[in-house]
């Protein structure tokens, strides 16, 4: 009899089996996952869209067309801006990793001059917001009075218009089929802006008619300043709402309950 | 001395009923406080009757205590919470100390919740020790519940006590919702939106009922003052006094205990409440306070800072009731759009929210309460029972009970079906549709798969009582043969093995009575029979005596064990064997 065999009963042998189990479903996902397609651009050129360009057919091309103009794969990107683009290659959304019913956040793949130059060469194909200027980027900080009650009407705003899909806490929520809308805790000022303005995905469109930069200013303000404030209660768990608690009560708290209850129970009288 | 003090005859015919009456208090058990309050309450008899009351230790039995002092936890922080809380839907403009919400026109009752939260010194630690007593208040009668139902503690005579318990069990359910909806956040206002709603779904009444209970069109400004009332005075007072005589009950039925050797129907084995239980139950609740308050100072719960003040216009992904409530509103997403119709002109009847709403609570916590007459008379035992069935000893009510909760399971697994989309990457169409179907699918399920569980463990209890238990040894003969060595129980632990009674299914005597009449019974009977086949017709019944003995016999020319008896030796000691480990066999 082998070793292997004289341990098959022992007692953290089924611990070890689901360890192993679990290993070798991880290692395997990760040689199997999709994968980036890793083709740098190699020209250099010195107009900013000719630069774009040339990233756009080498990344971008085999989905959306050589001329941008969308494919059975990828929508046209006439007309949607540069304030898209920077959005969608700014947070790692795109180029897309696999088919995916939404493009999830991912590892940015440029860097700034690269995104720049790809959000020049789309902005070149036709009129569509631009990325947004710094003055409606900066977070408003609390303090004045003045100050406290834009951050308290930037709430307002955000729980009437964004708190539906996004949750109150900006933790995210489910839509429709396996869509969802992503937790925006950690996303900068300037994404949220593009979000809202070019409404990627699911996400409606916030325009300078309905929402004023001004008041998308508040509403990124309100988020930083919810993000900043000290979780005063503890743990948040998520920040999820009363199914998070109900789970925590069910497994901590009674389990922890019931720990005591086989301890007392088993001292002696 | 003169003639007026001089001792008559009748005083001195008294002289020795005064001392008599002294010596009576003089030689009284109880001395100091003890004896002065019973001198003048008369409490000693009853209290040395529940100090000698003895009790079982068994660590389930102390389900029901963590429920006993989660409530009093709730009903002392409850006091502290009133003392600011101001229950009133008046608008005011919030100018306390937390920043995001500075300025923002809200009712008094947020602004006040967010006071306490904010701004007084150990508020927010007494609102978050409240709201989680009160989550595993409910989760512990339920689970209390459980203990009770697959040990068959409602049995007689203890009916009318699993009736109380089951009437707590919903108060306590209804008393969280109210303190749910006070806050006047977002998600609480959204309860109340969802509960107005409910209301309104009910045919014909519905819109009166609603305008009746709101004090007019919703939100208006008077369901939080009477939620209030419901919360703080109508709903304690009845669980308080419900709860007591649930309590009460216990001391006069006995508390039920587990089979064991000497233990019977007519005794308790255990310790008396004092000084034993009083220390532990005491301790307990010492226990179950600092866990809650260990929970409540590191786990935040209801931020209702983060969600808002409430406003019917806007709402918030996740918004959920608080647990106990899930499974109702897991039933309202499970209910598909299509129930609902309109006729006779524009009458609508919203047949895709009452039966979710309206409808299922009563009728679930109806069936749980009617139980136990249910299970009498099909089984047709009426019978007192002080000694618990271990859950496998009754398949079939082991059965409906765990079928009952993958019901529940379901409805409550649908009320996170958006969160579980999120975090599981999954489509929350697909899973809805998912849960419809096992809504109908999970119970049956396991139904069959639980009482063929507590058969085969029936089954595996005889086989360890008529063979011993496998000790993993395992025996080579010269012939080459293998045999596993099995031990034998002990008396004691064979006892619990073979106590239970094995019913067999009620029969049909007769339809028809000596004259060849049909008998009027006899189609009630007939039903009651169905039934009790259904309970009975899968058993296995326990070894008896001349089966136990008859297995030793086979045994004797079989493996010998040590420590079996002589006659196993005797058989055995001819043979020439080798003893060899498992683990050692390929070396």
């Amino acid at each position: 009899m082998n070793a292997l065999a004289a341990r098959r009963r022992h007692p953290a042998a089924i611990a070890v089996l689901l360890l192993l189990g679990l290993l070798v479903t991880g290692g395997a996902y990760s040689f199997l996952a999709p994968k980036d397609a890793n083709a740098a651009a190699t020209t250099v050129a010195a107009d900013d869209v000719a630069k774009g360009k040339d990233l756009f057919i080498a990344n971008c091309a085999s989905c959306h067309g050589v001329a941008a103009q969308g494919t059975k794969s990828g929508p046209s990107l006439v007309g949607v801006g540069a304030a898209s683009v920077d959005f969608q290659v700014g947070t790692g959304r795109m180029p897309l990793a696999g088919p995916n019913i939404q493009a999830p956040q991912n590892k940015v793949k440029f860097d700034d001059t690269q995104i720049a130059a790809l959000a020049a060469y789309v902005a070149s194909l036709g009129p569509g917001p631009s990325v947004p200027e710094d003055k409606y980027t900066t977070v408003i900080q609390p303090g004045t009075p003045e100050n406290n009650k834009a951050i308290a009407e930037g709430g307002q705003i955000f729980r009437v218009n964004c708190a539906m899909c996004h949750n109150f806490a900006g933790a995210g929520g489910a839509l429709t089929r396996g869509k969802f809308a992503p937790a925006l805790e950690g996303t900068t000022p300037k994404h949220i802006y593009e979000a809202m303005v070019t409404g990627p995905q699911s996400m409606p469109v916030f325009n300078d008619m309905n929402l004023t930069p001004e008041a998308k200013q508040k509403v990124i303000s309100y988020l930083k300043a919810q993000e900043n404030e000290t979780n005063v209660g503890g743990l948040t768990l998520g920040n999820l709402g009363p199914v998070s608690e109900g789970l925590f009560a069910w497994v901590f708290a009674l389990g922890i309950l019931i720990g005591c209850a086989v301890w007392l129970g088993k001292k002696a009288a | 001395m003169s003639t007026i003090n001089e001792t008559r005859p009748a005083d001195a015919l008294r002289a020795g009923d005064r001392q008599a009456d002294e010596r009576a208090s003089s030689t009284k058990p109880l001395g100091g406080i003890a004896g002065w309050m019973d001198d003048r309450l008369g409490g000693a008899k009853g209290v040395s009757f529940l100090a000698k009351k003895v009790f079982p230790d068994h660590w389930s039995f102390m389900l029901g205590e963590i429920a006993m002092y989660s409530m009093i936890v709730c009903l002392l922080t409850g006091a502290f919470l009133t003392f600011w809380f101001v229950p009133s839907a008046t608008q005011v403009v919030y100018d306390g100390s937390y920043v995001p919400l500075q300025g923002v026109t809200m009712s008094d009752a947020y602004r006040s919740t967010l006071a306490i939260s904010f701004d007084i010194r150990g508020g927010l630690l007494i609102r978050q020790i409240h709201h989680w007593a009160a989550l595993i208040f409910v989760v512990s009668v339920f689970v209390h519940m459980a203990r009770v139902f697959f040990t068959g503690a409602f049995r007689k005579p203890r009916e009318i006590n699993w009736v109380f318990g089951t009437i707590l069990s919903l108060l306590a359910c209804v008393e969280g919702f109210a303190g749910y909806s006070l806050p006047d956040d977002l998600l609480s206002g959204t309860g109340i939106r969802a509960m107005n709603g409910f209301m309104q779904s009910a045919p014909i009444i519905g819109s009166y009922m609603s305008y009746f209970i709101f004090g007019g069109a919703f939100p208006g400004e008077a369901i939080i003052p009477r939620l209030y009332s419901a919360h703080v005075l109508l709903i304690p007072a009845i669980l308080v006094g419900l709860f007591t005589a649930h309590i009460l009950l216990v001391f006069l039925h006995k508390h039920t205990q587990f089979p064991g050797p000497g233990r019977t129907n007519k005794n308790v084995v255990g310790y008396p409440l004092l000084p034993v239980y009083i220390a532990k139950a005491g301790g307990f609740f010492f226990i179950v306070f600092g866990v809650i308050a260990l929970i409540s100072a590191v786990v935040t719960i209801n931020p209702i800072w983060a969600y808002g003040p409430y406003d019917p216009s806007p709402i918030t992904a996740g918004s959920q009731p608080d647990w106990y409530m899930g499974f109702a509103d897991g039933a309202l997403r499970l209910l598909p759009g299509f129930l609902e119709f309109v006729s006779w002109g524009n009458f609508t009847w919203s047949m895709n929210i009452f039966p979710g709403s309206l409808v299922l609570l009563p009728v679930m916590w109806t069936i749980i309460g009617a139980y136990p007459f249910v299970e009498s008379w099909v089984t047709g035992d009426k019978r007192e029972h002080h000694l618990l069935d271990r859950p496998r000893n009754a398949p079939t009510r082991t059965a409906i009970g765990i079928a009952g909760i993958s019901m529940y399971v379901v409805l409550f697994l649908a009320a996170g079906n958006d969160l579980m989309a999120i975090k599981l990457h999954l489509s929350i169409n697909d899973i809805t549709q998912t849960l419809r179907v096992l809504f109908f699918v999970a119970p049956p399920v396991a139904f069959w798969i639980t009482k063929r569980i507590c058969l085969s463990l029936q089954r595996a209890d005889r086989q360890k009582v008529l063979h011993g238990r496998e000790t993993g040894t395992i025996w080579r003969y010269a012939d080459g043969r293998f045999e596993e060595v099995h031990a034998p129980l002990t008396p004691e632990e064979r006892w619990v093995l073979v106590q239970h009674e094995s019913r067999e299914p009620l029969q049909l005597t007769s339809a028809k009575d000596a004259n060849g009449v049909d008998s009027p019974i006899a189609r009630k009977e007939q039903l009651r029979a169905k039934f009790s086949n259904f309970y009975f017709r899968d058993r296995v019944a326990p070894p008896t005596p001349s089966e136990l003995e008859a297995a030793h016999h086979e045994h004797d020319h079989g493996s010998a064990p040590d420590g079996a008896h002589e006659a196993i030796e005797a058989a055995g000691a001819g043979r020439e064997r080798e003893t060899i480990k498992a683990d050692k066999q390929l070396d």
